[in-house]
């Protein structure tokens, strides 16, 4: 039974997590109708940013947030400008932006090698506190709990965004149709670019407690984190805050469960429920018809 | 399309040239396992080109055929003993027999199809790569066939291929099945209407495109002889045919050989020692084409109003 219990506490914490790691590409997701293959990449940035704060300024890794923060305004918001009008005027924007967002993935990936090398990093395991915190009679170490407390705050930030402010409304206008925002006199660039802002910030802030959730960050785990991303989301339904948690806690617990009574496969859990769910029910959970012929 | 005899001649050209060239560049040039590999990339490029270029299907998890065709061949090699050329067909087979299974994966459209194929591909590999598959597959510790290691003839298995390809990838465009995927391509419903059985038609191009990317992970896994999972399975081959064919033109014959063949050339070059350098360079070249050339290299030459097959 502990073992299950174990298994059970530890997803819940490493699904809650995981929904920031998704919530940005489905914002953007939402807004742009463009998946933003560098997500995974944008999340790498956000854990070398915190790196670099405690190993060369001896900061504490929390203040990797604000730098993720700020680190999405200055390349999100120029970003957008140079290519998203651009490509939403082409003949087939939802694939020529795949592929350029592909571009971009790999020219991060191959500066952040250049500058970094391809060594895995750590942070210190003491900056998040270091002791554990009991659930059930499962002990989990401080820095999951402060990774969780961090993913429940911006989450219910976007929501409370979204829900309750003028710019959220906007955007959840943009969200249902691009072309009626724009009509009712909506800025969709303006309001689109904030979105995008918003969501490489989370991405960022994410990055910043990937070292200690999955382990260490390197140049190559961006791959890895926007298929599994892109898996959360899928599960959970678009446009939807708390759909990406249900996401999230589906893949959190699904893979908790496997390494804990199958090890060698869990590797295999994120991409065994992405083809699944998109096979069976593409449209119902995403909310938009996915499917064609 | 101007008229279907200057098209066959001019695609007859095109193999000839190819032949010619691959079998006189050994000559001249020392280092075959580059020519080889070049290859390689051409074939996959090519192969890619028929699905993405004639349907605008992305495979993003394409590597998944190529390393079932490397592991079916060198199974087929380890435990059967039949003539090695027997073998590699038996790749092409077994990635018919995945492209059939993946086949409901077409249902999908756009981006969800090139991600739910690239999670395809990553369970392929982590299933083939799995400690409790070592018997069969060897597991991550990697498979020999060493036995039939034969540089030469599997160089010349390769040329075959690269051209059965090409002349796959000839037909798609003058033919009246390859006229049916363009118009399905621009405008599936008017293609329906049209008379163009469309969920068949896309089905064929991709087990055709499958089972092209089996038997160059057949031939290739003869040539290697001696390779971990990561060597056939790593999403870089997927990658480098995708730039290579998006640099050259996808949807037309020559455009992903001229990519694949330049950009190749200068991956031997300089990445091999650098291939960070190269990875940014290709991660720009990537944006640069799909923000100004979006059709790639032979679109230049059409604007010149040259003929492209």
């Amino acid at each position: 039974m502990a073992l299950l219990e174990y298994a059970l506490v530890g997803g819940i914490l490493y699904g809650v997590f995981f929904s920031l790691v998704g919530i940005g590409l489905n914002l953007v997701f939402g807004v742009m109708r463009m998946i933003n293959l560098a997500h995974g990449q944008f999340i790498m940035l956000g854990g070398f940013g915190a790196y670099l704060l405690s190993s060369h300024l001896g900061l504490n890794p929390v203040f990797g947030i604000p730098l993720a923060v700020a680190g999405g305004i200055v390349i999100g918001w120029p970003l957008y400008y140079a290519v998203v009008p651009r490509l939403q005027r082409s003949n087939d924007p939802e694939m020529l932006s795949f592929i350029l967002f592909f571009g971009i993935a790999q020219v991060i990936e191959a500066v952040t090698l250049l500058v970094f090398g391809a060594d895995q990093h750590s942070l210190p395991d003491s900056a998040l506190g270091s002791g554990n915190i009991g659930v059930l009679g499962q002990d989990f170490p401080d820095s999951w709990w402060v990774a969780v407390a961090v993913s429940v705050l911006c989450i219910g930030g976007l929501y409370l965004y979204l829900s309750s402010t003028r710019l959220g409304f906007a955007t959840r206008a943009i969200m249902a149709d691009r072309d009626e925002a724009r009509t009712t006199g909506i800025d969709v660039d303006r309001v689109a670019a904030i979105a995008f802002v918003i969501g490489l910030s989370l991405a960022g802030i994410a990055g910043v407690f990937v070292p200690y959730m999955v382990g260490s960050v390197s140049p190559s785990i961006g791959g890895g984190l926007t298929t599994t991303s892109f898996a959360i989301i899928i599960i959970g339904s678009l446009g939807n805050p708390l759909g990406t948690v249900v996401g999230g806690l589906v893949f959190g617990i699904g893979t908790m469960l496997m390494q804990t009574y199958y090890a060698s496969w869990s590797n295999l859990v994120p991409y065994a429920l992405l083809l699944v769910i998109v096979l069976i029910r593409p449209s119902g959970l995403l909310g938009k018809a996915v499917r064609s012929a | 399309m101007r008229n279907a005899t200057g098209g066959t001649r001019y695609a007859v050209a095109v193999l000839a040239t190819l032949a010619v060239a691959f079998v006189a560049l050994p000559q001249v040039y020392g280092n075959q396992s580059v020519l080889f590999t070049m290859m390689t990339y051409m074939a996959l490029a090519q192969g890619l080109n028929l699905v993405y270029g004639f349907t605008g299907y992305l495979p993003f998890g394409y590597v998944g055929f190529f390393g079932t065709g490397a592991y079916a061949c060198s199974i087929l090699v380890t435990f059967t003993g039949l003539p090695v050329l027997l073998c590699v067909i038996g790749g092409g087979l077994a990635a018919l027999l995945i492209g059939l299974i993946l086949g409901p994966l077409l249902r999908l459209s756009g981006a969800y199809f090139s991600i739910a194929n690239l999670a395809a591909s990553q369970i392929i590999y982590y299933v083939v790569s799995n400690e409790a598959l070592k018997p069969l597959t060897g597991g991550p510790y990697g498979i020999k066939i060493d036995q039939v290691f034969a540089p030469t003839a599997s160089y010349a298995a390769m040329l075959v291929v690269l051209l059965l390809t090409t002349a796959l990838a000839a037909y798609f465009r003058l033919s009246r099945f390859g006229l049916g995927l363009r118009a399905m391509h621009q405008n599936p419903i008017s293609a329906a209407v049209a008379g163009v059985n469309i969920v068949r038609a896309r089905l064929v191009v991709w087990l055709v495109s499958a089972t092209v990317a089996g038997l160059i992970g057949g031939v290739y896994a003869w040539n290697l002889s001696v390779f971990y999972p990561d060597a056939v399975f790593t999403l870089e081959i997927s990658v480098f045919a995708i730039v290579f064919a998006l640099f050259g033109g996808v949807g037309t014959v020559i455009g992903p050989l001229l990519g694949a063949g330049l950009l190749y050339t200068f991956y031997a070059a300089i990445g091999v020692s650098t291939p960070q350098y190269f990875q940014l360079l290709y991660g720009s070249l990537i944006v640069f084409l799909v923000l100004f050339l979006p059709n790639g290299l032979v679109s230049l030459l059409v604007r010149r109003k040259l003929h492209v097959l």
